[in-house]
């Protein structure tokens, strides 16, 4: 090569390079309107405003992350664990120094809309601002005037714990490039205005599909409508799918069990556990009934996908010794035939967490047992006693093998493998 | 003809029991009891040694003792991952109900298992339940958790009926930040003031000792609380954090 070809090559590098440098900026900052700063003095809201804000922060469980456990409400300092390291979610309190005290609404508003802090640094989405960006103006004001009502509190915001390069704006600002487009909410004429409530508080303040939706090897989803299940990152809770029938969808669920499995945590078709039970417990319980049937009308909606359940090569046997692990610890509560106590002890017969594909959840529940929440519907919740001291990997496997191939369940057999990372993921 | 189905009907009962036994099982209630299965799996009815470590017995301890550590191990004062996600999705209500529920069991302990103690651990043992040591400002133990050492109700636990394996283990947690109160927390400062052959004779001397029955924790304090606590003063009120 001679010298002039490469001195061209190089320079057609430099050239290419820029022209993405310069589309990643102008595209981080394109349809953004001028904030203007908060006003020296900046009146009080009024209630009712304040009480709307309030209702919404419930429904998008702002308290959820913005939370630590056992500190103070919405001060933030919780992690949100990430492959890519910990985010420390920040204080929302209407402090000065710490939190939202020196804040506008406008500020605000480009923050949820455009995942933009006040200083201007851009956000990370593990604050769900792809969803939030479907929000309103008025409710983002309403948000807005319930958090400023909040008790300031003077706690610090923690550094992130993220790795190179996903630490650096550069990183965030491409991620951004590729993923993130502000938009909005617009009603869809052809649905029932129930429809679009629903669709306006699932994809946007909801954001379900935060943990609904699988994620790629950069941590982002396929868009807030995507609702077909995922691995939540880090925890290692399996968030089903909201559409496939053999998963969590509910299309075929009377519309009114689905509202009671949102406000109380049990329903006769399954119960809420995990990373849902606190989604019920301090968020959904709290929805107007109008509002959960906004959600339901929504969720029913969904196009089946994958309507027919992928094949299983060998469904798992049925054993005497899972029988008989069944009869001592099992049987007690969700009775001899796996058909559970209404509102106490879910059925396993026919259960699509006995026999959805992945296994995460049932390993895990089995293991660490666990309560639905206790809700107001629901005050005080039957539990699940953990296994984990009590079972071996082979013996628990050995169980739920039969579990999914008994009455008439045709799932793959579990490995006592599968149970030790299960039990080695979850830290014991 | 009514007398035969009579002996008939009672044949039938005695059938229907025997079965019932057979199959162990309890039926289903809509009880306490039933939901707090989740607890009595691990913790046993009087507290339950499993491969991971003890499980301490739950029956009779006070209420607030008890609602105080189901708090500090759902918000993160107490670190232990099985408890603290069992108990995540339960709010203050629930909790203080499932702690007024195991106060209220009245079971017998366990004769004590402990063994004899050499004389100087003896001493020193007894001299720290029962005097402590003014000169390291370390109150008696008896000063807090009763003359009998069964308690202080609603908040102060007894001490005696526990293995010295799970006293040691709650002592050394203190001592290295493992295991907190909410602040100010005493037993943390009496922990670290603590000599680690002082912990060891306190817990021998401890589990060596037999249990009254019943073991009931006494009514109020006495004398007052010779050092402030966090879990006697404010926990009657919860957290405002975590209320929901």
């Amino acid at each position: 090569m001679s010298k002039r070809t490469a001195l061209v090559v190089l320079s057609a590098l430099v050239v290419c390079i820029a022209v993405t440098a310069l589309w990643v900026v102008w595209i981080n900052g394109r349809g953004e309107a001028p904030v203007r700063p908060r006003p020296a003095s900046m009146p009080g809201a009024d209630a009712a405003l304040i009480a709307r804000g309030a209702y919404l922060a419930r429904a998008g469980n702002c308290i959820g992350c913005h939370t630590a456990r056992g500190g103070a409400p919405y001060a933030g300092g919780r992690p949100i664990e990430t492959p890519f390291g910990d985010i420390y979610a920040s204080n929302l309190t209407p402090d000065v120094g710490a939190g939202l005290g020196a804040w506008s609404a406008d500020e605000f508003w480009r923050a949820l809309h455009h995942g933009r802090a006040r200083d201007g640094r851009l956000l990370y989405p593990a604050f769900p601002y792809p969803n939030y960006t479907r929000i309103d103006r008025a409710d983002a004001d309403a948000l807005f005037a319930y958090l400023q009502s909040l008790p300031a509190v003077a706690q610090a915001n923690r550094p992130h714990a993220l790795g190179f390069p996903f630490g650096t704006q550069a990183a965030l600002a491409v991620w951004r490039a590729l993923y993130f487009r502000p938009s909005s909410h617009t009603d869809d004429p052809a649905r029932s205005p129930a429809w679009n409530r629903g669709a306006y508080l699932v994809e946007g303040l909801g954001h379900c599909n935060a943990c609904h939706s699988a994620r790629n090897a950069l941590g982002a989803t396929a868009g807030p409508l995507d609702l077909q299940g995922g691995l939540i990152p880090v925890q290692n809770w399996y968030a089903p799918s909201l559409a496939a029938p053999h998963e969590a969808g509910v299309a075929d669920w009377p519309a009114a069990e689905v509202v009671r499995l949102l406000k109380t945590g049990i329903s006769s078709r399954g119960f809420v556990m995990g990373p849902m039970s606190e989604v019920v417990g301090s968020a959904t319980q709290h929805l107007h009934d109008a509002d959960l049937a906004a959600i339901t009308d929504y969720l029913q909606a969904l196009p089946p996908s994958p309507a027919t359940r992928p094949p299983v090569d060998a469904v798992a046997a049925r054993s005497e010794r899972g029988a008989a692990l069944y009869r001592d610890h099992c049987a007690d509560c969700h009775g001899d035939r796996g058909q559970g106590v209404p509102d106490a002890y879910p059925a396993l017969d026919g259960s699509r967490t006995v026999t959805m594909a992945s296994t995460t959840n049932l390993v895990r529940i089995v293991l660490e047992g666990g309560f639905p929440p206790s809700t107001a519907g629901n005050p005080r919740p039957f539990g699940m006693p953990p296994f984990a001291t009590v079972l071996s990997d082979a013996d628990l496997a050995e169980l739920l093998s039969h579990l999914r191939g008994a009455w008439g369940h045709r799932a793959a057999a579990v490995s006592a493998l599968a149970v030790a990372r299960a039990r080695s993921g979850s830290g014991r | 003809m009514k007398a035969a189905s009579r002996r008939l009907g009672r044949i039938l009962a005695g059938t229907l029991l025997v079965v019932a036994a057979a199959a162990g099982a309890a039926p289903f209630s809509d009880s306490m009891a039933q939901r707090v299965l989740a607890c009595t799996g691990c913790h046993g009815p009087q507290g339950r040694a499993a491969a991971d470590g003890y499980y301490p017995r739950l029956a009779g301890k006070p209420a607030g003792y008890l609602f105080n550590q189901l708090l500090n191990f759902r918000d993160g004062r107490r670190p232990y991952r099985l408890m603290s996600e069992l108990l995540a999705p339960l709010d203050d209500a629930y909790l203080k109900a499932i702690a007024e529920h195991f106060a209220g069991l009245e079971l017998p302990y366990p004769a004590p298992a402990g063994a004899a103690l050499p004389d100087d651990r003896l001493r020193t043992a007894v001299r720290l339940v029962r005097r402590g040591d003014p000169a390291r400002s370390l109150p008696a133990c008896a000063s807090c958790h009763g003359e009998a050492m069964t308690g202080i109700a609603p908040f102060v636990p007894g001490l005696l009926g526990l293995p010295p394996d799970y006293l040691n283990a709650q002592l050394g947690a203190w001592r290295a930040g493992k295991r907190q109160a909410q602040a100010p927390d005493c037993m943390a400062a009496i922990a670290r003031a603590l000599a680690p052959d002082e912990i060891a004779a306190l817990s021998s001397w401890l589990a060596a000792q037999p249990v009254p029955q019943p073991a009931r924790a006494a009514a109020a304090f006495a004398t007052p609380p010779p050092i402030p606590c966090g879990g006697v003063a404010e926990s009657a009120a919860p957290p405002a954090a975590t209320g929901r």
